[in-house]
């Protein structure tokens, strides 16, 4: 019976001390959100880090959303735009720190360590549920891109591509828009990085890329030299994909960046932003089903 | 392949044998005794998950870990889905595991041969066990999936899932080639020399005499590679194919919630739990098999 209660006794130390080690933690001031009306200083309690505005992103950054995969440069359709609301909310460009945030891991519960993360990330009352969204700062529509030689290249309607080999990116929105608008008879290819499904195309592994149309013009004009853009196709019949920026739920910062992006779409930077870093999309045919 | 032989008692059983008092009374001990233990051991059991659990249900995130990782709305709607993606992990395993047995079997044969005139082939299968099986494997599958199709030689699978399982081929062959080496070379010499002694070919020693024994020897670490393999049909998801845990990182990605990749481990558990088992038992009956010979 003393081994047996040795080992009770064993057990039972071991379980308090991985009750101990799991204690909970503080919770930090930023997850009471001010209900008072926010207050939108560089000093807000709302903050990450007092004085200092964390922007968060993945990487690899693409272009034509950042420049060289070096978000700091101010670079880049969202880069520009994080400066920008960075400035509506009286930080100074020193005083913009980025981190890198995996996506998957954007929508983790828990602390973050960032105040918003840029990252092309479409709003969906579905996702709207585990993190907070900011209004939108960009409508993006999905696009397709084939080689000029390619059977597809000529197509006028979705229909026509339905027999393609599709290739789209992981966690995009364009796998769902593949699905409900294309519906290709076979399954599309899903590829971690825009570059695994640039070699792919190249490779003749998949027949057209399906993302959104910024990177569909950057693709066309900065990787391929052979590449043709089929067209562009709104998803999920009528409601217009938006970006928004990402902040962790609840968070109480949420109020001033969308003062600071509605007052950026007011004084017409926003607009100036887009035409500056995005191509106009005037151009690409409209494909219907 | 030629299990254990059936055990036949040495002697015919003797009906008029009765245990003793003591005999029995031993029996009865040990009983009560099995019997004691098994209901500690569940009562702790039981107790040590009670406590986990309540800890994990007191914590104050618990309320949103459960929505973001228990949500049985989400589980339900990906459910489907992730089985169908499975089936393809199921079918690139089961293809990859006879390839690589035969390959694993090729390099441990060439690697255990003396004679000096195969002295460039054993070099070559010497150092390709040693350069797959430094290279990760999931290098392994980005330059077979990537690299294959851009040399644009005539006849090279494109189908990203056949590049994948030719990846995963590669690989494990030096894994396994490695294990099955290590069980030729337990067979005592003598057991060859016997067979030899007996009229056996040689040919006919190695089917007959070293390879079943070989095998038999070495089974749990070859079931271990197998499992392993299985958990690594994942990683062909990033040449493109739909398979388990691609599918949950879509639905997850899509609707910022982890309970797809739940559903997803799930599936993999359910497969190779059963496998852990059965090579947990081929083990112990193997020891048994072992020690019934000598500790006597």
């Amino acid at each position: 019976m003393l081994r047996t209660r040795t080992t009770l006794a064993a057990s039972a130390v071991a379980v308090l001390l991985t009750a101990a080690a799991c204690a909970p933690q503080p919770e930090s001031p930023a997850g009471a959100a001010g209900s008072a009306g926010p207050t939108c200083t560089t000093g807000s309690p709302g903050l990450h880090k007092s004085g200092q505005l964390t922007v968060a992103t993945d990487s690899p950054a693409y272009a034509p959303w950042f420049d060289s995969n070096t978000p700091s440069n101010g670079k880049g359709f969202e880069s520009a735009v994080a400066y920008a609301v960075a400035g509506k909310l009286g930080f100074g460009r020193d005083q913009v720190k980025w981190v890198v945030e995996p996506f998957a891991h954007s929508y983790a519960p828990g602390a973050k360590n960032f105040d918003f993360d840029i990252n092309q990330i479409s709003i969906t009352p579905q996702r709207a549920k585990a993190v907070d969204f900011s209004t939108s700062y960009y409508t993006a529509d999905q696009a397709i891109l084939t080689l000029d030689n390619s059977g597809f290249a000529k197509a006028t309607s979705l229909a026509e591509l339905k027999d393609a080999r599709i290739g789209v990116q992981v966690a995009t929105t364009s796998f769902q828009a593949v699905r409900d608008q294309l519906k290709p008879s076979r399954q599309p290819s899903v590829f971690n990085t825009t570059n695994d499904e640039v070699n792919a195309l190249k490779n003749g592994q998949i027949d057209a890329i399906v993302t959104d149309l910024p990177t569909v013009f950057y693709l066309a004009g900065s990787e391929l030299d052979n590449a043709k853009i089929v067209g562009q196709f709104g998803y999920a019949g009528g409601t217009p994909e938006q970006f928004g920026l990402l902040l962790p739920k609840g968070s109480g910062y949420t109020p001033c960046v969308n003062q600071a992006l509605s007052a950026l779409k007011a004084d017409g930077t926003l607009a100036k932003l887009t035409s500056q870093w995005l191509s106009a999309s005037a151009n690409v045919p409209e494909l219907k089903p | 392949m030629k299990t254990a032989a059936r055990h036949q008692p040495a002697t015919p059983p003797n009906d008029t044998y009765r245990p003793s008092e003591r005999e029995q009374e031993r029996e009865r001990f040990r009983r009560s005794r099995k019997r004691r233990h098994t209901w500690i051991a569940a009562l702790c059991t039981l107790l040590c998950l009670g406590v986990m659990a309540a800890a994990a249900v007191a914590s104050p995130g618990w309320e949103r870990v459960r929505r973001l990782f228990l949500d049985g709305a989400e589980f339900r709607d990906a459910f489907p889905e992730l089985l169908r993606a499975f089936w393809l992990n199921i079918q690139m395993f089961l293809i990859a595991e006879v390839l690589i047995l035969v390959l694993g079997l090729l390099i441990a044969l060439v690697r255990v041969t003396r004679a000096p005139g195969l002295a460039p082939l054993r070099l070559a299968a010497t150092v390709y066990v040693d350069v797959f099986r430094g290279v990760p494997t999931l290098l392994l599958v980005f330059l077979v999936g990537f690299g294959l199709p851009a040399l644009r030689l005539q006849g090279t699978p494109s189908q990203p899932w056949v590049l994948g399982v030719i990846a995963l081929v590669l690989s494990y062959s030096a894994y396994v080639g490695e294990v099955l080496r290590a069980g030729l070379n337990s067979v005592h010499p003598a057991q060859r020399n016997a067979a030899r002694a007996l009229g056996l070919g040689e040919r006919q020693t190695l089917r007959h005499v070293v390879l079943p024994q070989a095998v038999r020897n070495v089974l749990p670490p070859l079931l271990n590679d197998f499992i392993a393999l299985q958990k690594d049909t994942a990683l062909v998801a990033v040449l493109g194919p739909l398979e388990a845990l691609r599918a949950a990182q879509i639905k997850a990605d899509y609707d910022f919630n982890y309970t797809p990749y739940l559903g997803a481990a799930l599936l993999f558990i359910a497969v190779t739990i059963p496998l852990t088992r059965f090579a947990d038992r081929l083990q112990r009956r193997a020891a048994r098999r072992t020690w019934a010979e000598t500790g006597r």
